[in-house]
């Protein structure tokens, strides 16, 4: 068995030699599952690392989604090299490699030509600084001490993404300054800027076609061997493979060759010269990772074990014990966000660990989009938002203006020419918040893109699915992400419950009573709270037969009280909010008292809406 | 390798040219040397693989120069040859098929034959091989069947003779009475069908003969075997036997060229994604919708070089994509004095199409491939992007090109299709049904399976509680889309000139909101391949029909067509038919009655099919139902669309207890069961589909006596509700929509008779949607007329007895020439015991002066 250290810096040599052995055994999945688990963590991580300090073909892994599918390509899987002093006749394994060595012998009739298949990957958009801070640092604690990583390479990688870093170290030590006028002028006018990065300062000439602007880090090709059935176009995924580099894959487009040769090479000049951007970008900046495994994500939260072991369980069980209790400080800590509402945010907190757990035809069950209208208007949507940030891994904040909804290009496109899939920002890993700004709508006209993109939001919100546009027709991908509608008055969007906040505290300086309130947590209970969130999500869930009776007794008398005001659509929500009641108080059964809970809350939820529709009773 | 140098050698009848034959196909042999694709799959393909493969020199093998003696001098084809027009491309492969033992003709000599680059010429690229080229095969391996001997073009287990004969054999004697395929129409399908073709070449002069793989499977197994794994090698040896024979028969007849034998609908790939290294070099046959089309490539297949100084000019073939430019002239041995010209040279057309898989063959998840094809000659051109078709060639794979700059080669293959045959999949839904497109496969157990499921008596209500299980209840409304989905037979009635009967069942669904109308919708639209979904809110008229414009690539105007053409032979569904603008719905009559779409826009005036049937969800206006109006009156649209409607359903809210109990179980049920215990509830939604799609393209139901009787039965028995009241109950329409559902039933139970049964069913559902939509609030009678005509009988009768007593008013109020209008509406009311209100009034007032009593004015009413 080869060691962690040869996998690590020599895995086409390990390769190499099984090939020489003839051994099959290393391919199994649950094989490498198990070895790769073993030592994940002194693999380097392309996320973290930056290229240019990573070994070529050395093992790396890649936290990442799976943006395009590219066609399959053949390649030579076993070919024969001819050596030119011996004339001997050697055979090769081709597999996990772009380039053959020298003297191919074409002709030879060991070749084997198999099949594999290129995923252009991202990394997860909208990845919360925190989380890539966080698991950066733990991957840098452990990261082997050789050569390549040198020690400074951390230094540098910080003053990459300053603004990424700013934001946790300021909540490292909180408490030094908890009222620095300064430091909250400077989180100020840097965090809008972190989000309108143009992608032109970060990647030059070439689109590396993230799904959301502004994003950076390293796009990848990754090639994949097997189980080829088994991905689909968003997965969120941990590579771990062989990182290829060689320069000799950078197509250098000849614009002054030779036009005879040209012409009686159609093949070569068949292809645009954006499919070959597209496709064959410089290796330097687009690295390509050739798949020995992959491990699907639940989520990409740092803090949690990933890998569904022993200590992952292990893990859940101490934390469900604390599990109510840290509800409560988040359900604190949120009803001071949401300024002293604490039934808003029952309902955030509900909303932020609400998911798609299953599909009944083309029902999405669990999902739980809120819409919090009467949200303050100026810059507190965007405070929120930075505070939702905060938690979840995962989320972006489209600021839904009339210029944005106008030109930002929400659905993913298929572009024939360079023959790729051109992102749109609605392209998301599961699980991710998106924040709709609608405080942010003035007056005006849609254009018809802006029309698109409402109905694409309109149909993210009620099926969970996005519809691809692939010009001759569309394509729907099913998807998850939590849809967070902040609005003054009712959202225009559908959602699946409305709550207008009802502010209880009015602070003169909004600015100032949010960065105090975010201040004046420490990074361990914040990160409590990451855990709490995550965690809630994955738990099972399920109903007695006893308190099914219940409900359905109890549904039947609210219909005979007022058969107007309950229908089938109000207890598709009450039963969604009872299971994430339930999963927030780490339940995994519906207990009578649970079902009342729910009920109560959504009554008062109602009677506030009731209420807000005869005060401003022009509202539909 | 018939260069230009050796066709004037071989008019010459003597032994010259022996020896250079050898040494072309010795050169073959090093040629195939190079081709590291077909070699390999040769290695791989487990059933040729103990076939001889690769010997190095077939020459020195098989072809003895003795072979070469005989078969030349009993080739009666240089007697033929000297007719020959100058034939400037090399590329004459055809040039066998004029050889036929003992009879020379002169037929073939006249006609020109004419390069395949779809075959793969052995100019283009390293990995074709000699043996492809026909005088190879001609010289060196083509044995004559008289020597005994069993030759075979190497590499392959082809023996040319065989093969050949085979080939005349099947297309003179293969019969298919049971064809229905198009192509065929018009001939008469107890004669052989290829003679038949022939004879249509010969009349109409189009040298391509297309034949169906499967024919040639049917006729034998071997040929079609020998035809997918070596097309290269096989299709010329088809050329010339369909030439032999052609010209055998019609030797007067003048074509272009040669006839090329185009195979089409081989059996052996049917989707872009199960491609796979296997496939290489062989025949595949592949459906996919075209994405791009290049520019049209002029590829060199002879360059024409002249000298400078001696004006002395030569020719030189293409050889795997370079020119070897002579460095000395033969002629006055001046070195580097040749220069190209252009215009002389000799080129084909060709162009990249690239073909993206159609979205109903793809994994859920998954992006669509897309696959490069080249087309030659007389394909280029011939399809746009956005067609839907089914392509035949051959796979390809050519090694990246190495850069001489490195010493290592990037290890992958560029793989492409040269195509031989293209057909358009949806060309044909423009003006018929498109029977075999539609024509899913199911393999035998799949069949059976369903034949089980339709036999259980209760298949209907399995079906019907199998349709979206996640909505509660509303069972007839499920009945009703499910008898839908199956659709009534189509009936076409053009000779007696009233055109297509519609077979698609119509239906509206109005409700209150949030009665998952729009869910229902969703999972038809889920269900069916061709579905189209819309919301009547954003949808124009444009969007629903078709519209002209400019392509951004081609600069032509093009007709994009909208949802309803789109989903021809599928459902359209109609979300928000209310909020529909009233342009948008009059395109709409057209379609729901006549099945077609007229359209007359930029010049271009058509008319599509649009056989789709409407599912449509409408909301009340009042945003409730109201129930003390009519249907009409709560949805706001015309009673001309509505009566349309084979069903017209109410989704409302029972509000009654039992009902709620059992809603709410299933809804809690849907949220804690487990995806297991569902599926075993209900019918798996794969199963669903694949019983609509066999019955829809199988099973075509007629009336039997009895039903027939039964149905007149029920007609007589809807109009006589009516006339005993005075009022119309039912109209032809209503006998036609009543035919439509007895045979969607039929369908159901895949049966081929329309039996009472069905009868029954279609009377219940018909009259339950009727008892929900037609009802009249006023009387509690069901009165078709409120859909026909959007008034209620007594409605009408009402309005009647308004105006008589409005003019009656008048009349008693003596010689008053005009009248104030208000004054006129509050005496009305104070003598009429019943509440009239303003509509009434004005209704009144319109139905006098339609009588020319009166003229309304402003605010003043004038007698006339």
């Amino acid at each position: 068995m080869p060691s962690s250290h040869d996998w690590i810096n020599k895995p086409l040599g390990v390769v190499e030699a099984m090939f020489g052995k003839k051994t099959n055994a290393w391919k199994s999945t649950p094989f490498l599952c198990t070895y790769f688990c073993m030592f994940s963590f002194q693999v380097p991580s392309l996320n973290d690392v930056p290229l240019h300090y990573l070994k070529p073909n050395s093992l790396v892994k890649f936290r990442c989604l799976v943006q395009d599918m590219f066609d399959p390509e053949f390649y030579m899987g076993v070919y024969e090299t001819v050596d030119p002093s011996t004339k001997a006749n050697v055979l090769r394994c081709g597999k996990y490699k772009d380039v053959t060595e020298c003297g191919v012998d074409l002709n030879s009739r060991n070749t084997v030509t198999a099949e594999r298949q290129t995923f252009y990957c991202v990394p997860i958009p909208g990845e919360s600084p925190w989380a890539k801070e966080i698991s950066f640092l733990s991957a840098a604690r452990v990261v082997p001490s050789t050569s390549y990583v040198p020690s400074r390479q951390k230094r540098s990688y910080e003053e990459d993404d300053d603004d990424m870093d700013t934001q946790p170290q300021k909540q490292r030590e909180p408490h030094t300054e908890p009222h620095g006028n300064g430091d909250s002028k400077r989180q100020e006018t840097e965090a809008p800027s972190s989000q309108t990065t143009t992608p032109s300062d970060c990647s030059s000439h070439l689109d590396l076609n993230f799904p959301l602007p502004g994003e950076r880090g390293p796009a990848c090709l990754v090639k994949v061997y097997e189980g080829l059935d088994s991905f689909k176009l968003n997965d969120t995924l941990e590579i771990y493979g062989i990182l290829s580099v060689n320069p000799v894959l950078t197509v250098i487009v000849y614009p002054h060759r030779d036009p005879s040769l040209l012409l009686l090479n159609p093949t070569e000049s068949m292809e645009t010269p954006e499919e070959q951007r597209a496709h064959d970008p410089p290796a330097s900046l687009v690295p390509r990772l050739h798949m020995l495994y992959a491990r699907p994500l639940q989520h990409n939260n740092p803090l949690l074990p990933s890998a569904p072991t022993e200590d992952q369980s292990a893990f859940v069980s101490s934390f469900l014990v604390e599990m109510a209790s840290v509800r409560a400080e988040l359900l604190a800590y949120l009803t001071h966000v949401l300024l002293g509402d604490g039934l808003a945010a029952e309902y955030l907190l509900l909303h932020l660990i609400s998911d798609v757990y299953t599909r009944r035809d083309v029902l999405p069950l669990g999902k739980f989009t809120l819409n919090l209208s009467g949200c303050p208007l100026n810059s507190y949507t965007e405070r929120l938002y930075q505070i939702v940030q905060q938690l979840v891994p995962c989320s972006y904040r489209l600021s839904m203006s009339l210029h944005t909804m106008n030109s930002m290009r929400l659905v993913p496109k298929k572009d024939y020419v360079a023959n790729r899939l051109v992102s749109g920002a609605l392209q998301l890993a599961r699980n991710t918040s998106l924040f709709l700004d609608e405080t942010q709508l003035e007056q005006g006209q849609l254009d018809s893109s802006g029309v698109r993109n409402i109905t694409a939001l309109g149909n993210l919100i009620s099926w969970q699915k996005v519809d691809y546009d692939f010009s001759y027709h569309q394509m729907e991908f099913p998807c998850n992400i939590n849809v967070l509608v902040t609005s003054e008055g009712r959202s225009l969007l559908p959602s699946d419950c409305q709550v207008p906040l009802q502010p209880q505290v009015t602070p003169p300086n909004m600015e100032e009573y949010l960065t105090t309130i975010h201040m004046a947590q420490f990074t361990s209970q914040i990160n409590k709270f990451r855990v709490y969130l995550s965690l809630a999500r994955t738990l099972d869930y399920s109903i007695s037969d006893e308190v099914t009776k219940a409900v359905e007794d109890d549904f039947v008398d609210m219909r005979k009280d007022d058969p107007q005001s309950v229908t089938a659509e109000d207890l598709h929500r009450m039963l969604v909010v009872a299971r994430l009641l339930s999963l927030s108080l780490g339940q995994t059964t519906l207990s009578r008292d649970g079902w009342m809970r729910a009920k109560h809350i959504d009554m008062l939820r109602r009677s506030r809406t009731e209420q807000q529709k005869s005060l401003n009773g022009n509202e539909p | 390798m018939s260069s230009p140098t050796s066709t004037p050698g071989r008019r010459k009848r003597n032994r010259d040219d022996i020896p250079a034959t050898p040494k072309s196909t010795a050169k073959a042999g090093s040629d195939g040397q190079v081709s590291p694709p077909s070699q390999r799959r040769r290695g791989q393909d487990s059933s040729n693989g103990d076939l001889p493969a690769m010997p190095t020199s077939p020459a020195t093998d098989i072809a003895s120069p003795a072979v070469h003696d005989t078969s030349l001098f009993s080739s009666p084809r240089r007697s033929v040859l000297p007719s020959e027009v100058d034939m400037s491309s090399p590329l004459m492969y055809g040039t066998p098929s004029s050889r036929v033992e003992g009879t020379p003709r002169s037929g073939v000599g006249g006609t020109p034959a004419r390069q395949r680059p779809d075959l793969g010429s052995i100019r283009k690229a390293p990995q074709v091989d000699l043996h492809s080229e026909p005088p190879s095969a001609d010289g060196a391996v083509a044995s004559e069947q008289a020597l005994g001997q069993k030759l075979v073009i190497w590499g392959t287990d082809v023996n040319v003779g065989t093969c050949k004969e085979k080939f005349q054999r099947f297309l003179q004697r293969f019969i298919d009475p049971t064809s229905n395929e198009d192509e065929n129409a018009g001939l008469d399908l107890n004669e052989p069908l290829y003679m038949q073709k022939l004879e249509e070449i010969s009349v109409v002069g189009e040298p391509v003969l297309n034949v169906n793989c499967s024919h040639v499977q049917s006729f034998d197994a071997d040929l079609y075997r020998q035809l997918i794994s070596y097309p290269q090698e096989v299709i010329p040896t088809f050329d010339m036997a369909v030439n032999e024979l052609f010209f055998e028969r019609f030797p007067d007849s003048i074509l272009e060229h040669q006839i090329q034998v185009r195979p089409y609908n081989a059996l052996k790939t049917r989707n872009m994604r199960s491609l796979n290294p296997e496939d290489i070099d062989q025949m595949i046959t592949i459906s996919g919708m075209v994405i791009r089309t290049s520019q049209l490539i002029p590829e060199m297949q002879e360059a024409f070089f002249q000298c400078q100084v001696c004006a002395f000019s030569t020719r030189v073939e293409v050889d795997r994509g370079r020119i070897a430019e002579p460095a000395v002239c033969r002629n006055c041995n001046t070195t580097h004095s040749l220069a190209l010209i252009h215009n002389r040279s000799a080129f084909s057309d060709k162009q990249m199409i690239k073909v993206q898989e159609s979205p109903d063959d793809m994994p859920a998840g998954q992006t669509p491939h897309t696959t490069i094809v080249y087309a030659h000659n007389d394909l280029v051109d011939k399809v746009q992007p956005g067609d839907r078709i089914n392509i035949t060639g051959i796979y390809r794979a050519v090694p990246m090109r190495e850069n001489p700059r490195q010493s290592n080669v990037k290890s992958v293959y560029k793989t492409h299709i040269d195509v031989i045959h293209f057909r358009k999949t949806d060309e044909k839904r423009l003006h018929g049904l498109d029977e075999d497109s539609d024509q899913k496969l199911f393999t035998e157990e799949r069949v059976q399976i369903l034949k089980e499921l339709a036999s259980k008596p209760d298949v209907y209500d399995r079906l019907s509680s199998a349709l979206a299980p996640s909505i509660y209840e509303h069972e007839d409304i499920k009945k009703g889309i499910l008898l839908q989905l199956f659709g009534g037979t189509r009936k076409d009635f053009s000779q007696t000139g009233r055109g297509n009967f519609r077979a698609e069942v119509n239906i509206l669904l109005c409700g209150d909101p949030g009665t998952s109308k729009s869910q229902l919708l969703q999972y038809v639209f889920n269900l069916v391949p061709r579905g189209q979904y819309t919301s009547g809110k954003g949808s124009s008229a444009v969007g629903l029909t078709a519209y002209v414009m400019k392509d951004p690539e081609t600069k032509q105007l093009v007709l994009q067509t909208g949802a309803l053409v789109l989903s021809d032979n599928g459902i359209c569904c109609i979300d928000e038919f209310d909020k529909m603008s009233d342009s948008t719905r009059s395109v709409l009559h057209e379609v729901m009655e006549q099945q077609t779409l007229s359209i007359a826009k930029a010049g271009i005036i058509c008319q599509l099919n649009a056989r789709t049937s409407v599912l449509a969800a409408a909301n009340p206006v009042e945003s409730q139902w109201n129930p003390k109006k009519t249907t009409i009156e709560n949805i706001q649209l015309p009673h001309t669309l509505l009566s349309r409607f084979d069903l017209i359903f109410l989704m409302l809210d029972p509000q009654d207890e039992a009902y709620d109990r059992r809603l709410a179980h299933h809804l809690v049920a849907l949220y804690y069961q487990s995806e297991e215990q569902i599926e075993e509830e209900f019918l798996d939604m794969a199963v669903l589909k694949d019983y609509i799609a066999y019955a829809r393209t199988y099973i075509n139901p007629r009336l039997n006596e009895e039903a027939s009787q039964a149905l007149i039965e029920a007609y007589v028995d809807m109009r006589k509700i009516g006339s005993g009241r005075g009022m119309v109950s039912a109209y032809p329409r209503q006998l036609e929509s009543l035919i439509r559902l007895a045979e969607a039933h039929a369908k159901v139970r895949f049966s081929d008779k329309v039996e009472t049964i069905d009868v029954e069913e279609a009377k219940r559902l018909q009259r339950e949607a009727l008892k929900q939509s037609a009802t009249d609030p006023r009387t509690g009678f069901v009165d078709i007329s409120i859909l026909t005509t959007g008034m209620s009988a007594t409605a009408r009768k009402r309005k009647e007895e308004v105006a008589q007593a409005l003019k009656k008013m008048i009349q008693s109020k003596g010689k008053t020439p005009a009248m104030k209008y208000q004054q006129l509406f509050d005496d009305l009311r104070g003598q009429s015991e019943a509440a009239i209100t303003k509509d009434m009034f004005e209704e009144a007032l319109r139905a006098l002066a339609d009588e020319d009593y009166l003229t309304v004015t402003g605010k003043t009413v004038r007698l006339l």
